[in-house]
Order: structure tokens, then C-alpha cells, then sequence
């Protein structure tokens, strides 16, 4: 089936088997492959993008399910090479090793912010404890997220 | 000696804090990871592999997947052309199964399609006919059931002769009197659980068939050429006709040293003249890789009545699986490392590592120390308890330091602050016990609001833990690295180090920076085709070994340039630590002056607290303190510590790949559990630079200590909350439940 979805503001097209997901179709069809494949199962957030601006995991979504939808990818958050604010804290907190799951820290991240401009530690450890880190032990996701909020 | 805490400088020399070159990319979603690879006319390829941990193979049918739609090539292992088996330490491992199996989850057919739906549907229409086999599953009979190697594979020097069964290495420690008495004596028997590396970034790559009988590999990997070095004889190819890149890596902790899809993708790319992308999902990963060895450990500690240790004596068994991985390694450093970072006079040291049928294990972060650590830790409160001594005094009375000798007869000759850094750490103090009520995400049991305060129990535990820098017992270990000065005063490095997200790009370029004391320095892509090896990125050896060999390189063109002035200049030069040397067969004795050649410690204090009414725990802080040599980069020195310690955490409380009868029963995220922001407290660092006579610029590597200490010293802080024993980890609700 031929899908159409709004992606980062523009919209593309693809065909798809019925049973892929919009992680595989974003990454392997549609040219978009910023969204990770960590776990395919929902466990681990490194795939999070907003549909219609709601956070979720793009492997429990199917692409079909997006046809016709927003889709907004960790591509799509940067200006050119300005990084949005929540990328540049990263970067300058030293909050990216691996990276594996950074695009979805991001994307998590800025959609928090978006919802709470000043979370507090609670609220931003459990605003991400659906995205896994294997490499940080997250003290340094989380200076980025209160550097991006303006609390460090 | 210094002991700092990161501070904000600029430029990006040695000691700076840098913003790593791969962190814009990765955050903008654009850094290609192997799994992110696509080129036109690309195939997916896709393994399968055996449900039965131990079983007969006898026929495999390939005939109804071939047929299948898409579906461009079907292989079995009459198909490899060239070696039929590989490994690290010895070739026991079949490219794809023989005539059996034995290990759940063990590639026994390799398939390629234009779909990768396609490729696992076609899978599942080979047919194996199977004579499932009595698995081999217990560690501790594993030396009386059938021998599941019985060609013994070549020994490598230091290797005790043992012809038992399953024998994959055996070898003792024997350390002055070693029935010398004490004037007390505790012991214990600990059990450590198979723990995951469970990168991100699950096993990927591409195979390009070059169009002239060679393959061009792209792979998340740990070592190149060493991969190179068991792929091209598999497929009966010259080094030259195959190439290694490092693509994109998602985390490696160990992971990534052995094989995964290497030989299958240029199997099937070079059969099929397609390039050929397999993706592991997150089940596959947890049979594509080892793990950290599961172990038991049987410990007598004896000392004076004034807490000198006099005599410590240990047995380590360890199941090293199907294959030996780095299992002979592993079982060494075990032994090495067992008694941790203290001075005894007397010793005796055992240590097995068995085949079974359990899952493959070889490298995980902290490489068989991380298993002694937890036992010895224990076992060293334990003491002080007996002897009613302060446990941190009770370490510090037995601190090993320069001039000391290791139960190996080693002399250490090089930076070992132990003392120093215990200190350290058990000065840092907690924050002060919080008040109830409080917000349920500060208890234990966290959202799930299960207590409001009752029933918890507060507990402080500190451990120590060191272990080898880098390559041991006389391995030959060296990374090589190229240097290009341009005509127009830029340089480019060229490097074959792995980045695996420890930020090893970002020390080769401040190296370049600064010895070149230029500004314009770009790395070139990780790859054998343009540079020698540069070893492995494991061991905590990559800093050492990239930074010395790219000084090297630095140094070795600016004095061409002296000569040649104003003109480019490209030399290669091979850096080498100190020479070390094996032990001896019979005594575990050193041989030479040393078998390893540098040391790294941590010591970490954790503050527990513990709902024993329902078993359930949050650890509330952890305070660090590391051994560092020098910090070439504070901030990611700062990164490696509060992630080991994650690891190294989550061992403690919940990681364990759990078996019946060698089948793995959790391959999944949601059954194999992580720390998650939830979990993990606050980590407070602080390093300790006392620099490393023998390395480059002092250093030392990072990686390893805190996962070293960190499990002993969160299961000491459940000890001190519960009271309990807790002599296995992972530690259960039913153990803390009291």
C-alpha cells in the first residue's frame, strides 16, 4: 500500500507491506533513519518521534497507521546546522556517548519541555524512563535536560 | 597527586574539556550507525538459528526456503569455502553449524532476500532435522559429562594441563605459605548471575562484493583487523581482498570483540554479488553476542587479629558456554585480580573456566574482576566485622601500594594510589537521610506507591575494586597510527582505534592538537585498508595505546619535517607498552618482570535503601572515587565512571540472561531489565591523577574500574539495610524481604 506522511513539515510518500512499522518505514523507506531500532518492542524509547505531537515509539506504530498524519523526527527539530536548544545541551553537557539513544532522548526531552518548561528532577526522571541509556548512567542526560530548561 | 572535579577550559589539548567531534551529528540523528546503511541494490540477509542448546544435526533442507518470493541465496556451512570455524582465542567456532549444535540460539543457515520479512520467512522454511542432545547446563558437573570439545584446541603458553572435560582453562595461583594460618578466618560462597552488555545499537553491518572476488565489510565492531583476521580465511580469501570499516557503533562493553555478522553478510554478498545488510532484532542480539561469565567462588579469607590479611584462598568457576570466546583470558584475570587491591602475604588462587551448553561468554567491561570483586568485597567486610574493625580502616591497613607484590610475585613499579584513592571516596558524604512523607519516585518501589515510608531500612555500603590495564601475560599488544602533515599545515590521522561511544576520536585529536600545536587536525575513517592495527577498544587500553601511538606518529613528522620543510609528509609509526610476560603453568608465578602492565582502581561508597516488607530497593547515592592516571578529557572521564557504575548497578540488583536447560528465557527488554532514569542515583565523582610512569601523558583507562566496584558496593549497601548475607547477585526482592 502507498502511504503519504507529513514529515518535519513536509510530506513524502512510500509503499509499504501492511506489516512494517513507521520505525522501519522511516528508516529504511522514506529516508529517515535518525529514529533508532533498539528494540523494536517499546522497551526502550530510541525510536520516539511525535505523531500529531504526541510522543511514541515509531516500532509500535504501523506506517499505515501514519498515513495522513504529522510526523515530527529528531532530523526535524534542528534549524540547518543551528541545533535546537535541547540538542546543544546535549552536546555541551557531554550527555551523548554512543548516541544509540540520543534521537530519542531528544525527541523525549523536547517534548517535555514543550509540556513543562521547568521540570523538576522527579519529573524528569520519570518523564524519561521510557528511553534506556547503556552508556551514560544518565547524571549527564539529565544536566543536559535542566541546561536545556535554563536551570544549570 | 591531584584529585579533581571537571571544570570548563577551552581549545581542546590534553586535559581540556571537549565537546566530542560525533556528538553534533548524533543528536541531529545524522551519525550512521552500521544499522543505518543502505546502498542500491542492497539485500537483507538473515541467520537462523538452533532452538536447542545441545542437540544433532541431522540434514538440513534449504530447498522450500529457496523457492521462496525474494529469496536469492540459501547457505549452510557447505558453503563456507574457506576455514570452516573462527575465534578469538582458538577456531571452535563453526562459521555455521556442522553436524550439531550447542548452544541455543547458534547459527545454522544464512539466508538473503530483497525483503527482510522474506529473509526470516524463508528461514523458517528450512528444515532441520534435529536429534536433540542432553545439555551440558550445570557449570559445577560440567568436568564429568560429555566432552563437548573433545579435540582439545592448540594451548597457548601458560596453560596448565588439564584433561578433564569441558576443561577450557584451569590454572592456580601459588603465593608463598599457602596453608599459612591466621588468627581468624571467615568464609563464604558467592554466585554471580550471566550479565548482558546490552548495547543499544543492536549487531549490524554491510557486505559489499568489490566485483573482483574481495568484500568490502561495514560493521560495528571493536577491532578491525582482528576481524579481518578471522574472516578472510573463512572465506578463503587473502587479508587484502577483505576489507573492514567501522561503521557506527551503539555501544560495544565487550560485546562486539567476537564475530557476529561478519563472515554470514560477505558470505551472502559475495554468493549472491549484492550487498547484503543483516540487523540483528534485540532477540537475536541477546544469542549474537557472550556474555560476562557467570561464576561461583569459594573464599577463605584468613588474618591477624589486627586485620592484616595473611593468607587468602579462592576457587573460581567460571561457565564460559558453548565456545571459547576469550573465556582463557577471562579466567585469568579472574585469578589476577581475585584477592582485589590489597597486600597478602600467602595465597592460593584457583581458577576454572568450563565449556557447557550454556550461552557463549567472553568480554564484558570489567573482564572477570567484576565477579572476584563481588566475592572478595564481601568477603573483606565480612573480616572487619569479625574483627570488629571499621571496614574502610580494615582496607586501607591492607592497601596495596608501589613496591608491594601481587600474589603473582609482580612487584608493582608503576602509579597505584589505593590508599589514596579509598580515602577519597569514603570522605565524600552522603546526603542526609530524607524525611517521610516523601514523593513516591524517592522510595523504594518508586510510582508503583507502594510504602510511605515504613518499613524502610537505610543502609551505607564501600567496596574497592581494581584491575589490569590493557593487554596481559606477554600478549603482543601495540596499535599502529598514520599522520599526514599537509603542505597547507593541516594534518589528517589516520587510526584504526574503534569508536564505541567512550569518546576515543576525541583523545586522538587532542593528541594531534597538541603535539602538532596546530589547530587544523581531521580524523580519518577507522578502516584496514589504510593503517595497521590498532587493537582492540577493550581491556581500558584504547586511550593508552591511541594516544601513545599517535604522539608517536606526531613526533615522528614534525622531525621529517625538519628535514623536508614544506613538503607533505605521511608516516606511520607503532606504539608499544611495556613488554609483559605469562605466568607459569604450574605456580601462576610471573615469568619475567611482569604479566600485566598497568593498574586502575576505584572505590565507591553507596547508600541503599530497602523496603523489606516487599523486597524492594533504591539506591539513593553513590560517591566515586577513580584512579586515573590523568584525565585527557575530564568531562568524559566523568561520563565513563557514572556509566560503568550503571552497569556494574544493574548486575547488582536485576541483569541476568536466565537459562533452562541452556535456553535463554528472557531475550527481550522487557524481561531482561536495565537501570533506567528511575534506577540510578546520583553519582558523585572525584579523580584521583596520579599519572602513569609507563603510558602516555600519565594516563590510565576509565572504562572498567567503576564496573569493577560498583556491584560489590550496592550489594554491601543492601548487606547494611537488610542485615542479610547476599552472597548472589543479582540480588532478589526474596532476598531483601524480610
Amino acid at each position: 500500500m502507498r502511504i503519504t506522511v507529513r514529515i518535519n513539515g513536509d510530506e513524502h510518500q512510500a509503499d509499504c507491506w501492511e506489516g512494517e512499522s513507521l520505525l522501519f518505514a522511516l528508516r529504511e523507506k522514506l529516508g529517515f533513519p535518525g529514529s533508532k531500532n533498539a528494540c523494536e518492542q517499546g522497551e526502550c524509547g530510541s525510536c520516539s518521534v511525535l505523531l500529531d505531537g504526541a510522543l511514541v515509539c515509531a516500532c509500535l506504530v504501523l506506517a499505515a497507521q501514519a498515513d495522513g498524519h504529522d510526523v515530527t523526527t529528531v532530523e526535524g527539530l534542528a534549524e540547518g546546522e543551528t541545533l535546537h536548544a535541547v540538542q546543544q545541551a546535549f552536546v555541551d553537557a557531554g550527555a551523548v556517548q554512543c548516541g544509540f539513544c540520543t534521537p530519542g532522548l531528544v525527541v523525549a526531552t523536547a517534548d517535555l519541555l514543550q509540556r513543562n518548561a521547568s521540570p523538576s528532577d522527579d519529573e524528569i526522571r520519570e518523564a524519561l524512563s521510557g528511553n534506556l541509556c547503556r552508556c551514560t548512567g544518565y547524571a549527564k542526560i539529565f544536566d543536559a535536560v535542566r541546561l536545556a530548561a535554563g536551570k544549570a | 597527586m591531584t584529585q579533581t572535579r571537571a571544570r570548563p577550559l577551552q581549545i581542546g589539548r590534553i586535559g581540556e574539556l571537549v565537546p566530542r567531534i560525533d556528538a553534533p551529528p548524533k543528536v541531529k540523528g545524522e551519525f550512521a550507525y552500521a544499522s543505518d546503511l543502505i546502498v542500491p541494490g542492497m539485500l537483507w540477509g538473515h541467520t537462523l538459528r538452533s532452538p536447542h542448546a545441545h542437540a544433532n544435526i541431522r540434514s538440513v533442507d534449504i530447498s522450500q526456503a529457496l523457492s521462496m518470493p525474494g529469496v536469492h541465496a540459501v547457505l549452510t556451512h557447505d558453503d563456507v569455502p574457506g576455514q570452516k570455524t573462527f575465534g578469538l582465542e582458538f577456531p571452535d567456532q563453526p562459521v555455521l553449524a556442522i553436524d550439531r549444535v550447542l548452544y541455543y540460539g547458534e547459527p545454522v543457515a544464512i539466508v538473503a532476500a530483497e525483503h527482510p520479512e522474506q529473509a526470516r520467512r524463508a528461514a523458517e522454511r528450512i528444515v532441520v532435522d534435529y536429534e536433540p542432545l542432553a545439555p551440558v547446563a550445570d557449570m559445577e558437573r560440567a568436568t564429568e559429562l560429555e566432552d563437548l570439545h573433545p579435540h582439545k584446541p592448540t594451548r597457548g603458553h601458560g596453560y596448565r594441563e588439564d584433561d578433564r572435560p569441558n576443561v577450557v582453562r584451569h590454572m592456580v595461583i601459588r603465593h608463598g605459605d599457602t596453608e599459612a594460618a591466621g588468627d581468624v578466618s571467615v568464609e563464604g560462597v558467592y554466585d554471580i548471575g550471566i550479565q548482558d552488555q546490552a548495547f543499544l545499537g543492536p549487531e549490524s553491518g554491510l557486505a559489499v562484493p568489490d566485483g573482483e572476488g574481495g568484500v568490502d565489510i561495514h560493521v560495528a565492531t571493536q577491532w578491525l583487523h582482528v576481524d579481518r583476521a578471522q574472516v578472510a580465511p573463512c572465506l578463503g580469501l587473502p587479508l587484502e581482498q577483505v576489507r573492514i570499516h567501522l561503521a557506527g557503533v551503539g555501544g560495544a562493553f565487550g560485546g562486539r570483540e567476537d564475530l557476529s555478522m561478519q563472515v554470514h553478510g560477505a558470505l551472502l554478498a559475495l554468493h549472491t554479488n549484492r550487498p547484503v545488510k543483516i540487523v540483528y532484532n534485540r532477540e537475536e542480539s541477546f544469542t549474537g553476542h557472550v556474555h560476562r561469565h557467570p561464576a561461583r567462588i569459594w573464599c577463605e579469607h584468613r588474618a591477624t587479629r589486627e586485620g592484616r590479611l595473611v593468607n587468602v584462598r579462592m576457587r573460581i568457576l567460571l561457565d564460559g558456554g558453548a565456545y571459547a570466546s576469550s573465556s582463557t583470558a577471562v579466567a585469568s584475570n579472574a585469578a589476577s585480580f581475585a584477592v582485589g587491591p590489597y597486600e597478602t602475604p600467602n595465597a592460593l588462587i584457583e581458577s576454572t573456566v568450563v565449556y557447557s551448553n550454556n550461552p557463549p561468554c567472553g568480554a564484558m567491561r570489567g573482564f572477570g574482576a567484576v565477579q572476584t570483586a563481588f566475592a572478595a568485597e564481601a568477603q573483606m567486610d565480612k573480616l572487619a566485622e569479625a574483627l570488629e574493625i571499621d571496614p574502610v580502616e580494615l582496607r586501607l591497613l591492607n592497601a596495596l601500594k608501589p613496591g608491594d607484590v601481587l600474589p603473582t610475585g609482580q612487584v608493582i613499579t608503576g602509579s597505584l594510589p589505593i590508599a589514596e584513592t579509598i580515602r577519597a571516596a569514603a570522605a565524600l558524604e552522603p546526603p542526609p537521610a530524607e524525611a517521610f512523607p516523601r514523593d513516591p519516585l524517592r522510595l523504594p518501589g518508586g510510582a508503583g506507591n507502594t510504602t510511605r515510608g515504613e518499613g524502610v531500612k537505610r543502609g551505607v555500603g564501600f567496596a574497592v575494586g581494581f584491575k589490569n590495564i590493557a593487554y596481559s601475560e606477554g600478549f603482543d599488544d601495540f596499535c599502529a597510527a598514520r599522520v599526514r602533515l599537509l603542505a597547507d599545515g593541516s594534518a589528517e590521522v589516520h587510526c584504526a582505534a574503534a569508536e564505541v561511544g567512550q569518546g576515543v576520536t576525541g583523545v586522538i585529536l587532542q593528541v594531534a592538537r597538541t603535539e602538532l600545536g596546530i589547530e587544523d587536525v581531521r580524523l580519518a575513517p577507522s578502516q584496514t585498508a589504510t593503517v595497521g592495527s590498532a587493537g582492540s577498544a577493550s581491556a581500558s587500553r584504547m586511550t593508552w595505546m591511541a594516544a601513545g601511538a599517535v604522539r608517536d606518529a606526531c613526533r615522528a613528522v614534525l622531525e621529517e619535517q625538519q628535514r623536508r620543510p614544506g613538503e607533505e609528509i605521511d608516516l606511520e609509526q607503532i606504539y608499544r607498552h611495556p613488554r609483559t610476560t605469562p605466568l607459569d603453568p604450574e605456580t601462576g608465578q610471573i615469568t619475567g618482570e611482569r604479566a600485566h602492565v598497568a593498574f586502575a582502581a576505584c572505590a565507591m561508597k553507596v547508600v541503599a535503601e530497602v523496603d523489606v516488607e516487599l523486597g524492594l530497593s533504591r539506591i539513593v547515592w553513590i560517591g566515586a572515587a577513580q584512579d586515573v592516571g590523568k584525565a585527557i578529557n575530564p568531562q568524559q572521564v566523568e561520563g565513563q565512571i557514572e556509566g560503568g557504575t550503571a552497569q556494574g548497578l544493574g548486575l547488582a540488583l536485576m541483569e541476568e540472561i536466565q537459562t533452562r536447560d541452556g535456553l535463554i528465557t528472557n531475550a527481550s527488554f522487557t524481561d531482561y531489565l536495565i537501570p533506567t532514569t528511575l534506577d540510578m542515583p546520583p553519582v558523585e565523582s572525584v579523580l584521583i591523577e596520579d599519572p602513569e610512569p609507563d603510558a602516555p601523558y600519565g594516563v590510565k583507562g576509565v572504562g572498567e574500574p567503576p564496573t569493577v566496584v560498583s556491584t560489590a558496593a550496592v550489594a554491601a549497601a543492601l548487606r547494611a539495610a537488610t542485615g542479610r548475607a547476599l552472597t548472589r547477585v543479582p540480588v532478589k526482592p526474596d532476598d531483601i524481604c524480610l
